[in-house]
């Protein structure tokens, strides 16, 4: 299938109705794994860190399948800033919750004093959602950034 | 002192040193949100973070001095073998101090410069940056945990090339000297993992006293004779370590990114971010071999390299065409002299060292501000640039100049102050040698800042119409704050000679 | 036999000391960081191995989860793992700086060769 806009190669592949198909149907499946292995990350194998990135992979195959910039349209960069800063802000935030409640920094056991375990579990799970969406957000920004203007910018040309 | 903060949150000021400007790092960030004026908005919440970031350090080295012990902060309140421990002693309180006033001063100074320099648009992402980078170099001195300083020197390593990079958006060498910086920095950055791999190996832990402990019982249980996983890890921490604090001849990437680097940048990590890197040179010699490892012959390799450092990059300084190069060089030397003065291991030679880490930031953090100011105002750091504008720029001319004088190690300024503890550890070991070399890069060190000084003020302007300013109040007086304190602390070196005193008997307290 | 007991190690200093070579030797920035990726990843396995459980008479430790293998017998060390997975994060964000840095040479320069930047470079001033 000839795309008259050959240079952007988002736009092509949107055309080709296999990969939309398929595309449109593993993306929430990759998402639900992605939310799955942070929740998961607690008491088994997966977390934050992973969990993110498969949630950043679902972004990025939609990216890749409909063109960066449907991507951006659908997601604003300046929403995924936030989320990066928020997700790192969340993070410290239980810290500091656990040293105003008397522990000392990330002391997660404060967080509920009276249940022995209870606070730590539920310290290092807040801490995993916050990990997972810094990464995926980074994920995504990483992404975004250096597919920005793929095919325009040309030598000497001013970037970013 | 009125320094004295509640009791509260007196216990977790050293938390509360990086806390601060990671939380104020993040937050910077949601000043883009700011329509108009968001670029001052972010300058002057750096500033209350990075003040408050001062009265946090200044108060606890008052605490350290006065009571005589480390504060120990245990993050999660794990017991120390387990979890992160954060501790502060007459050693690392003292750099604290020293990364939180340059790092202060040169955000008051950022603020005309980075109007001038970065583009509007990224103000807050530069800010945002800016203040992890501080809170990373504070967390590699605070820290006593060895994997988490290898996770600290990466966040403030990635900061600090992200800043120099910005230098791009006027001088595209920027990029290239960053990228260069970022590629030998990361390698730097990964022997010393692998150096604290075989440490880890070794000893079962990452805490650096219990390191220590681990180390003095296999030493006198006799397991470290002939052990060569010890050997390794203290060979491949030296590389990583000489390479991040740009030993010669491992210093090649620094004299591009300072130069390139956008001024405010220049400025805040020429003056701290080698620094750390002693700092941590420090930690592992002395605290952590300290007594178990010989490491004499280690470490008269490295005065070796700090002796031609010291001569070959002075020489180098000379040639320049670059007056930020020029100092760029001469840093390259300072660092060698600061090398020089531990390789020695005894008392003078460390405290030397100490010393000088404070000393030479206030005068190159200081020159660099100057040499900033007339980046501002006269559009460049060439030779050129510089021809004759001592009458036009007075005030930020003669800081230049002071701070010179420094860097020669004339009496009555601070750079005196250091030289002499480092001749005077040079004789207590009777090495003749080094105390020419001294001698030797001092007098280079005034052709190079004697060749500036003359352009600067008997030069004749290429372009004598050429309208050209004094600098700004807010660059003026964090220069002058610098440069005013080289010379007072050359005056009446009481103070820093004691602390420096303090941290060097605490360091050789285990044995070289 | 025991050279080839310490194989996982032998490899990780290989891939190392390839990765090093590489970010000397390759003059494409872009190859020189790939290299540099390499460089660390050796770094990890290195870790990694570090971890693996194995007693003298050969029984291995199994993963350190909270099952009742790990219960009773004897378990890896979670530690260095633990540790890999910040450096993975350090490394991929050092990948992206780099990566971001190179974009925009590129976008001055038009090149990513190093040899073609420096005289670029010679050239202007």
């Amino acid at each position: 299938m000839a795309s008259p806009d050959r240079g952007r190669p988002g736009e092509q592949m949107s055309q080709q109705t296999l990969l939309r198909v398929v595309a449109k149907m593993t993306i929430p499946f990759i998402l639900v794994f992605g939310v799955y292995v942070i929740l998961h990350g607690e008491i088994g194998p997966g977390g934050g860190f992973q969990g993110g990135v498969i949630l950043a992979a679902a972004f990025i195959l939609y990216g890749l399948v409909f063109g960066a910039d449907e991507l951006r349209r659908r997601i604003p960069p300046p929403i995924i800033d936030a989320c990066m800063a928020l997700g790192a802000l969340f993070y410290a935030s239980v810290g500091l919750a656990s040293l105003l409640r008397g522990g000392t920094f990330l002391d997660y056991g404060m967080l509920k004093p009276h249940h022995a375990g209870d606070g730590e579990a539920l310290g290092m799970s807040l801490v995993e959602y916050g990990v997972g969406l810094t990464v995926c957000s980074v994920m995504v920004t990483i992404y975004l950034m250096i597919s920005e203007r793929r095919s325009t910018i040309r030598p000497g040309e001013e970037g970013l | 002192m009125e320094l004295v903060l509640p009791e509260a949150i007196h216990a977790h000021l050293p938390v509360l040193v990086v806390l601060l400007p990671l939380f104020g790092g993040l937050l910077a960030l949601f000043t883009g949100l700011i329509q108009r004026g968001g670029g001052f908005v972010a300058w002057l919440w750096s500033a209350i973070i990075t003040g408050l970031i001062l009265v946090c350090a200044a108060s606890m080295l008052f605490e350290v001095h006065t009571t005589g012990e480390a504060m120990v902060y245990r993050l999660g309140s794990w017991p120390e073998q387990y979890g992160i421990g954060y501790s502060v002693d007459a050693l690392n309180g003292y750099v604290i101090l020293v990364v939180a006033i340059i790092g202060f001063l040169s955000t008051i100074y950022a603020k005309d410069s980075v109007m001038a320099e970065i583009a509007r648009d990224r103000h807050h992402l530069f800010y945002s940056v800016w203040l992890l980078a501080i809170a990373g170099l504070i967390g590699i001195t605070v820290t006593a945990d060895t994997f988490n300083i290898y996770v600290l020197l990466e966040i403030s390593s990635l900061t600090v090339y992200t800043l120099v990079a910005l230098g791009g958006d006027r001088d595209r060498r920027a990029l290239v000297a960053s990228l260069k910086y970022l590629i030998l920095g990361s390698i730097g950055a990964t022997f010393i993992l692998l150096g604290i791999g075989y440490l880890l190996m070794l000893t079962g832990t990452l805490n650096m006293n219990d390191m220590h402990e681990q180390l003095v019982r296999m030493h006198q249980s006799g397991e470290l004779a002939n052990n060569r996983t010890v050997f390794v890890s203290f060979a491949l921490l030296m590389v990583g370590l000489s390479l991040k604090m740009a030993l010669f001849p491992l210093h090649l990437w620094l004299p591009n990114a300072y130069t390139y680097a956008p001024s405010a940048v220049t400025a805040l990590v020429a003056a701290t971010a080698t620094k750390v890197g002693v700092y941590m040179t420090f930690r592992f010699v002395f605290t952590i071999y300290g007594g178990v490892y010989d490491s004499s012959a280690d470490l008269y390799f490295l005065g070796l390299c700090a002796c031609a450092g010291v001569v070959i990059s002075s020489m180098a300084a000379i040639r320049q065409m670059n007056v930020k190069k020029v100092l760029a060089y001469s840093s390259v030397g300072q660092i060698a002299y600061i090398v020089l003065g531990f390789s020695l291991a005894n008392e003078s030679g460390v405290t030397a060292s100490v010393i000088h880490i404070f000393n030479h930031a206030l005068i190159k953090g200081g020159m660099f501000m100057a040499v900033g100011a007339v980046a501002l105002r006269a559009g460049g750091t060439k030779i050129e640039d510089f021809k004759g504008i001592g009458r036009k720029m007075p005030l930020t001319m003669a800081a230049f100049t002071v701070g010179g004088c420094g860097l020669i190690g004339v009496p009555l300024t601070a750079g005196f102050i250091s030289k002499w503890y480092l001749v005077v550890g040079a004789m207590d070991e009777g090495y003749w040698g080094i105390a020419f070399i001294v001698l030797l890069g001092g007098v280079l060190a005034l052709v190079y800042i004697w060749r500036l000084v003359e352009i600067i003020w008997f030069g004749k302007p290429d372009d004598p119409t050429k309208q050209v300013r004094e600098a700004p109040l807010s660059m003026l007086i964090p220069m002058w704050i610098l440069i005013g304190a080289s010379v007072a602390f050359g005056v009446d070196a009481g103070w820093t000679a004691d602390s420096a005193h303090a941290a060097a008997e605490l360091l050789l307290e285990g044995g070289p | 036999m025991e050279s080839l007991g310490h194989f996982n190690y032998w490899l990780a200093i290989v891939i190392i000391m390839i990765g090093f070579y590489g970010v000397i030797a390759r003059r494409n920035l872009l190859k020189q960081v790939i290299a540099l990726g390499l460089f660390q990843t050796g770094v990890f396995l290195f870790y990694v191995t570090m971890g693996v459980y194995r007693s003298p008479d050969g029984t291995r430790g199994v993963a350190p989860i909270w099952t009742d293998a790990a219960k009773t017998g004897p378990f890896d060390n979670p530690l260095p793992h633990v540790l890999m997975l910040t450096a993975i994060v350090v490394s991929v964000s050092t990948l992206a700086v780099a990566v971001a840095i190179i974009v925009n040479i590129q976008r001055k320069y038009g090149t990513i060769e190093e040899d073609e930047i420096l005289e670029a470079d010679k050239r202007d001033s």
